[in-house]
């Protein structure tokens, strides 16, 4: 009896600290929060940082996802989607070295076409989010027909909000879900 | 004609016009609400035995005073008081109320009145009597199908409400919504439709495929809305009715955010090609599409004002979300939003005075509403997550959904309806079988 309340207390403890050090390794993250669809001035003010560089902490860099959690691959060193910043659809320097790889890919692979899915994250409102997954899926579709792919190779589809990767509520979660993911059609 | 939906008002026994009694304001919020009695409706034993076998309630006329009462405390404005205290039975009450009785228990108003069954049909007659003046202020009767008999409620409610409030009700409405189950990543979506206090809930699709942003015809039981059948996100229309459906034109490329015109003729709603989304519309009886912006942003969300003259929208021309209003061929675009953050989901009010929306400002939602020129604006209400706001027919309350916050395991998702008044008073959870968002509320039903 007396055990296992020891037991219990002390697993009850050991959960704490996990929570706790979980929230510590948060924080960083945190700092640079913004929302998908945040104004330039209020990005001022829920973020902290004054320096002009973007500021990397972990798997973010600004409030772009960098890290490879939620990454799939068309084949080998060919990553399946690329990640936007808040609001944006511009492609990163890492989406583009992506986007080239799934271009070349697609060049070997004649026979294979693909729909570029759309996403965002779930702080805006729905409708706009739905627009802004089919620009950031046009973002991708456009750089991948610069380097030769066939538009009717690509077909684009946004989901808007309605597929997180990630059901979190903190803006890593928010930076996985705003996305674009290519998928083989056939 | 749809028997059933058409409720007959079969005569109007006499209406006497108020001089000074009871009224309330509801332009204000009302922090006193009025307490009224609401007595169960007199039924005499035969009638009650045929109801009872009809429609499996023991006492249809207590069932039909409860949903009066219920839509009465919802409102806000009213504070039905318990039954406990009525010191008068229901079926003498009717004839002739003892006001001293009714005065005694601080009612100010009193609802009685008497349920019968006539040549299988349910017949209710109901009065509104004033306490204080000792005067009855309304008598009405009507005769539908007993199956009809929570719409006997609401009707009651609204004649009530619109009595007492010189403002038409909203009781006899009901709520379109998107029905929503299972794990955030990977939601089951269904559209589903219930009375506006949550009773008759239907579901309307199965769950195949993801819906979205369902809403109502002004003019008939029709609605649009968004459906991913076959992975082609397309805007529908379909008749409640019969049920079927159709693709609202022929576009080569996703269509969204639909709205009727408020004759009830035309759709509008976005369509995106190539990274921009423009507004369009269909004439639903020519099928002719129109474009209506033109312009490299996203434009979205468009709402009709009531008069149909204007189009308020959504657009990220400036850089981010604003809201925009253009005369309804899409000349005079004006931008109307200018506070601090970003809005979007403009919804005329059908009064036509206001424009509600949602704001995003410092990581918070808000539902709030300005004066169609952008001026006055006044926020509701506050939260983690809300949006996308529909109005009562009579403009007094905003129907919007909220989603919660998730924990550091990405649990406790949840979504749900809350209505409020425009007064940003009376803000209430409104009670869904499962998980619901995208709200849409109806006209009237009746008249």
């Amino acid at each position: 009896m007396i055990l296992s309340k020891i037991f219990k207390n002390g697993f009850l403890i050991i959960a704490a600290c996990l929570v706790l050090t979980a929230c510590a390794t948060k924080k960083e993250v945190t700092t640079t929060t913004t929302d998908d669809t945040t104004t330039s001035a209020s990005t001022s003010t829920t973020s902290t940082t004054t320096d002009a560089a973007p500021k990397i902490s972990g798997q973010m860099q600004g409030d772009t996802y960098i890290g490879d959690d939620t990454v799939k691959y068309l084949a080998d060193g060919v990553p399946d989607r690329v990640f936007f910043a808040t609001n944006e659809s511009i492609l990163t320097t890492a989406s583009r070295e992506t986007l080239r790889a799934q271009a070349a890919w697609l060049r070997q692979n004649s026979n294979i076409n693909v729909v570029v899915e759309g996403h965002a994250d779930e702080r805006g409102t729905r409708e706009y989010n739905l627009a802004l997954g089919e620009r950031r899926a046009n973002s991708a579709k456009d750089y991948l027909m610069t380097y030769g792919i066939s538009s009717d190779r690509i077909s684009v589809l946004s989901y808007g909000k309605e597929r997180p990767v990630d059901a979190g509520s903190t803006p890593l979660a928010w930076s996985k879900n705003r996305r674009s993911v290519t998928v083989k059609a056939n | 004609m749809k028997k059933n939906l058409i409720i007959l008002f079969l005569m109007i026994i006499f209406q006497i016009k108020a001089f000074a009694l009871i009224e309330v304001d509801i332009t204000r919020g009302n922090l006193n609400p009025l307490p009224l009695a609401v007595s169960p409706l007199s039924i005499d034993d035969k009638s009650k035995i045929s109801f009872e076998k009809i429609l499996k309630k023991e006492n249809i006329g207590s069932e039909i005073s409860i949903i009066v009462e219920n839509n009465l405390r919802t409102s806000g404005l009213f504070n039905p008081l318990s039954k406990d205290a009525f010191l008068q039975a229901p079926d003498i009450a009717n004839l002739k109320p003892r006001f001293e009785d009714w005065n005694l228990i601080k009612a100010q108003a009193l609802i009685t009145g008497k349920v019968t069954y006539v040549n299988e049909k349910l017949r209710v007659e109901f009065r509104l009597w004033d306490i204080l003046a000792a005067k009855e202020m309304m008598a009405l009767a009507f005769t539908t199908v007993p199956s009809n008999w929570r719409r006997v409620g609401h009707i009651i409610s609204d004649k009530v409400y619109e009595r007492l409030t010189g403002e038409k009700g909203y009781f006899d409405t009901r709520i379109i919504y998107v029905a929503e189950e299972g794990p955030k990543t990977q939601r089951k979506k269904r559209l589903a439709i219930m009375d506006q206090d949550g009773a008759n809930n239907k579901f309307l699709t199965l769950g195949n495929e993801l819906v979205l942003t369902p809403r109502f015809n002004p003019a008939s039981q029709m609605v649009t809305y968004l459906s991913y059948f076959k992975n082609l996100p397309r805007v529908y229309l379909l008749d409640i009715e019969t049920g079927t459906q159709e693709v609202v034109g022929d576009f080569p490329g996703m269509t969204f955010a639909p709205r009727f015109s408020p004759d009830g003729k035309k759709i509008i709603m976005s369509f995106a090609k190539d990274g921009k989304s423009d507004i369009y519309t269909m004439d639903l009886e020519n099928r002719l599409v129109e474009k209506i912006t033109n312009h490299p942003s996203i434009d979205t969300s468009p709402s009709y004002s009531p008069n149909g003259k204007f189009i308020a929208f959504n657009s990220d021309r400036s850089g981010y979300q604003q809201i925009y209003i253009m005369k309804s061929d899409g000349s005079d675009v004006r931008r109307i939003s200018f506070g601090n953050g970003i809005y979007g989901t403009p919804v005329w009010s059908p009064r036509g005075d206001l424009i509600a929306f949602t704001k995003l400002h410092k990581g918070k939602f808000y539902i709030g509403v300005m004066r169609t020129d952008g001026k006055g604006e006044r926020l509701l209400t506050e939260n983690y997550y809300q949006e996308a706001p529909s109005w009562s027919p009579n403009g007094r309350v905003l129907i919007f959904y909220r989603e919660t916050k998730t924990n550091a395991k990405g649990e406790g998702f949840s979504a749900k309806l809350w209505s409020i008044d425009l007064t940003g008073y009376n803000e209430r959870l409104v009670e869904t079988q499962t998980d619901a968002s995208d709200p849409s509320w109806s006209s009237l039903l009746s008249n």
